[in-house]
């Protein structure tokens, strides 16, 4: 090997590298597709809906007070008359590549203590979106979000008495799910789905809309607290949108 | 050109030798890099190299060799044994959801923890007890990927007022302390009987009422520490976004009062005839909302 040749083979291979970054380069800008889509559906459910027990709050007779008409019970499954399933989270649980399209949410997800119960029971959310916990009650909340121990989000646990500020929190990394507890009031229960890209949560009819999926072939996943998971596999066209129907069977 | 060629026959052989090291000792090195934890507690730093003999003999019957709460012997306790792989501490100077800070294990280790079946460990050597925090942390890799939370500030601690043990009395119903602590501190609040801790066992709140020391120490400043922080794993919330440094120290006071040795806050609380608060009661408080707001 003389010097003419080492100079040489030293250029080819600098070359080929800086190709081989352009290429590699080059697929991730591709990936962020100029027309993107949006998924809708209805989650339903096939059966009689499991008795949910009713709730009593006389600990708290302020919460106690709020729902003396209405009484609310436990909402491990909330079905409409006509089968609706509600508080399903459907999102994209493969097919998504390069960098994931997080959601931009126009305001910061609220999540809020009312007569005694979380509202939303169901709250979906990307890995570091910012979300508030706000209290409505006249009454102290403790706000203890429980993901799985030694996992990679961590369990915290918040006093919020009535009147305090909003609490600003965020997850770092994707869990399906973090159940969130208020020790005070042992029957509050509620859910955090962390999830990368496009997500949805179903409403009172079952409906669901994903929006601003990139054209592509997808495994849907739908979460139910009590329920489990369903997976669907879609293919989402440019500009069109894209159905899909879930339907879990009662215990 | 004989420099050159040997260069890059050596920088292929080296290449090559990495490669195969990271692929075929993976395991081997990650339990090496995770014995490579130090702990530092001022001028002190802990090995966990140097720890492991002393985890085995003394630690290991109830934490587990892997330090995940199954030694032999935990079956039979209860509060069980801390499992050092989840990284989750009640006792911490950080906020709720951080990591403790190497001083603060230390000082759990030393101290003992209350009302459970860890001792103290004082009778080992400061340096024994610091590598031992090293070895703790070993357990787990959050220690290699995140800090220690930032310390919270502790003010010095004021002279106590009658003003200050009255108000102390207003926050622990303002912040609901009663509904697990009890109106009097006897652990008898009417959410007591519910309670779990991380792992969904049944748990008690404090007792003020026939303890005189906390799990996590037994000064006041230890007791301003744990209410502020809270302690993780544990129904016992953090409260320092809602309570005012200040306003921390009056809590202290009044929550001495309902303990069972004697204290000046407690010959304050006899001087003002201080009754339990009444939950029931309407409202005194100026501050507090309107009862009817929420109807």
């Amino acid at each position: 090997m003389n010097t003419d040749n080492w100079i040489r083979t030293s250029g080819i291979t600098i070359a080929l590298i800086a190709l081989m970054a352009l290429a590699v380069l080059k697929e991730h800008t591709v990936q962020a597709a100029p027309s993107e889509s949006s998924v809708t559906g209805t989650v339903k459910l096939e059966g009689t809906p499991p008795h949910q027990r009713p709730i009593d709050m006389s600990k708290e007779p302020s919460c106690a007070a709020v729902h003396k008409a209405n009484p609310v019970a436990t909402e491990t499954v909330v079905a409409g008359a006509d089968g609706g399933l509600k508080n399903v989270v459907v999102y994209i649980s493969d097919g998504l590549s390069g960098p994931a399209a997080t959601e931009v949410a126009p305001e910061t997800p609220s999540w809020d203590q009312k007569g005694c119960q979380y509202i939303p029971h169901v709250m979906a959310l990307n890995p570091n979106e910012h979300f508030k916990v706000t209290n409505s009650d006249p009454t102290s909340h403790n706000i203890h979000p429980m993901p799985q121990p030694g996992g990679p989000n961590h369990e915290w646990n918040k006093s919020q008495p009535s009147g305090a500020p909003p609490i600003d929190a965020a997850w770092q990394s994707p869990e399906v799910a973090i159940h969130v507890k208020c020790n005070i009031h042992p029957w509050m229960s509620g859910y955090m789905v962390v999830v990368k890209g496009p997500y949805g949560v179903s409403d009172d009819k079952g409906s669901f809309k994903l929006d601003n999926v990139p054209p592509g072939n997808y495994t849907l996943t739908a979460w139910q607290e009590s329920l489990g998971t369903q997976t669907q596999k879609v293919t989402v066209a440019v500009g069109k949108p894209t159905s899909v129907s879930f339907t879990f069977k009662a215990k | 050109m004989r420099t050159q060629e040997l260069t890059i026959i050596a920088c292929a052989v080296a290449v090559l030798a990495l490669c195969s090291i990271s692929s075929a000792q993976v395991t081997n090195n990650q339990e090496e890099q995770n014995l490579g934890m130090e702990a530092h507690i001022g001028k002190l730093t802990g090995h966990a190299n140097d720890a492991a003999l002393n985890y085995r003999r003394y630690c290991a019957g109830c934490h587990g060799d892997l330090g995940d709460g199954e030694g032999e012997n935990a079956v039979w306790l209860d509060p069980k044994p801390r499992n050092f792989t989840l990284a989750t501490f009640k006792c911490r100077s950080t906020p709720s959801g951080t990591l403790p800070t190497d001083e603060d294990l230390y000082n759990t280790v030393g101290r003992g923890v209350q009302a459970s079946n860890m001792p103290s460990w004082n009778p080992l050597s400061d340096q024994m007890r610091a590598d031992l925090v090293a070895y703790v942390k070993h357990f787990s890799d959050r220690w290699k990927t995140e800090k220690a939370g930032a310390t919270i500030e502790i003010p010095p601690e004021p002279a106590v007022t009658a003003d200050r043990v009255k108000a102390g009395q207003a926050l622990f119903q303002k912040l609901e302390c009663w509904k697990c602590h009890g109106v009097e501190g006897r652990a008898n609040g009417p959410s007591a009987d519910t309670l779990t801790d991380d792992q969904n066992r049944p748990i008690k709140p404090f007792n003020f009422h026939d303890q005189m020391r906390f799990k996590c120490g037994e000064t006041n400043r230890d007791l301003y520490r744990i209410f502020m922080t809270g302690l993780d794993g544990t129904p016992m919330p953090s409260f320092m976004d809602n309570v005012k440094p200040d306003e921390a120290w009056d809590l202290v006071f009044y929550l001495r009062t309902l303990q069972p040795m004697h204290t000046p806050a407690q010959e304050i609380a006899k001087q003002l005839g201080l009754k339990p608060i009444n939950p029931n009661a309407p409202a005194q408080n100026t501050e507090s909302k309107p009862e009817g707001e929420n109807k």
